[in-house]
């Protein structure tokens, strides 16, 4: 047991791996990543569908509910923290998001601006 | 007086850079493996991120068919959400089992989450199968292509997840808790807790979003 802990004071953590806790800390640790997500869940579709809020900020509401969820599974579920020994799997989510914010904002910017940018489709109709 | 010196080292250089401890050798198998795995599901989001954009360029693409807010039923959709998040930690609480060796509570969370995984695959295919058998199939709208090759494609990666699962189960009853099984398991606690923030995603952009008046 102490080669092991003095091997977890050396090296880093596995992705979904904790720090050495007890059973009884970690299942709760888990319990209160469930009641989160219950909770954020249980937000995000009373607020899409309500008329209690201002209509226009539904949106943007459900994507922050949303990724306020995702960073609960990351640090309650999968155990991606800021700690020291979590440095390799941090930096890798944190390129995996750059890729996906460059698709997916990329890709909903260009192709607003392309919509934009054409002429109706009977104005092409009549071009040829 | 080893154990304050590597601890004294620890915080001398909380990031392992490296000027203050010396080399410790290669990483545990353990660590190498959950590593190269998590670069994988990082792919598969980056992959499945692909899938978001065209459904968010293609959304308001419905040709004179269905929009999204008359085909999506919310309450069909909560329900399979509360499942993903359930299997979810039944699968948190199988990997803990596994870690402390613990054959009941192993099969018992493993056993749940399957039966919830399967929950989630047959809402999943019965929402398909009713809007496929009102004409609204994949080929009716870009709208629609985009919905059912986003949804579809988590459900995929579900399906392969409970296959994986009781693969796991009948290895832990063959072979029992050895490292190599140990070290499978984690990854598939990782592939499940990823799938379940896929979900996330879908049910925010897809069914409330996409399902907006």
């Amino acid at each position: 047991m102490s080669e092991q802990t003095h091997g977890m004071v050396k090296h880093d953590l596995a992705p979904g791996e904790e720090e050495q806790h007890s059973v009884g800390t970690r299942v709760v640790g888990y319990v209160v990543g469930l009641v989160l997500a219950l909770l954020l869940t249980a937000t995000s579709f009373f607020i899409a569908g309500t008329d209690l809020v201002w209509q226009p900020s539904i949106p943007v509401a459900l994507i922050v509910l949303a990724i306020a969820q995702m960073g609960v599974h990351l640090v309650f579920f999968l155990h991606i923290t800021t700690g020291p020994d979590n440095t390799n799997n941090v930096l890798a989510l944190a390129f995996g998001l750059l890729v996906v914010f460059l698709v997916v904002g990329g890709t909903v910017w260009i192709m607003a601006h392309l919509n934009a940018n054409m002429p109706p489709m009977d104005q092409i109709m009549r071009m040829q | 007086m080893a154990m304050t010196t590597t601890a004294d080292h620890a915080r001398a250089d909380p990031h392992h850079i490296g000027l203050v401890i010396e080399h410790p050798g290669p990483a545990p198998k353990r660590i190498v493996t959950a590593y190269g795995f998590w670069v994988f599901l990082l792919s598969d989001i980056v992959m499945f991120s692909c899938f978001f954009a065209a459904y968010a360029v293609l959304s308001g693409q419905t040709a004179g068919g269905p929009k999204g807010a008359e085909i999506f039923d919310q309450r069909n959709v909560a329900i399979e959400t509360v499942c993903l998040l359930l299997s979810s930690f039944t699968c948190g609480m199988a990997s803990i089992a596994a870690d402390v060796r613990n054959r009941f509570w192993f099969y018992l969370g493993m056993t749940v989450t399957c039966v919830l995984g399967l929950i989630f695959l047959v809402l999943e295919f019965r929402e398909f199968a009713d809007l496929i058998a009102r004409g609204y199939g994949p080929s009716r709208s870009a709208f629609l292509t985009a919905f059912f090759s986003l949804v579809g494609c988590h459900g995929l990666h579900v399906s392969a997840g409970v296959l994986w699962l009781l693969t796991m189960m009948a290895q832990v009853f063959a072979k029992g808790f050895r490292a190599d099984i140990l070290r499978r398991m984690m990854c598939f606690a990782l592939f499940w807790h990823a799938l379940d923030i896929i979900w996330v995603a879908v049910f925010s952009v897809v069914y409330l979003l996409g399902g907006a008046p």
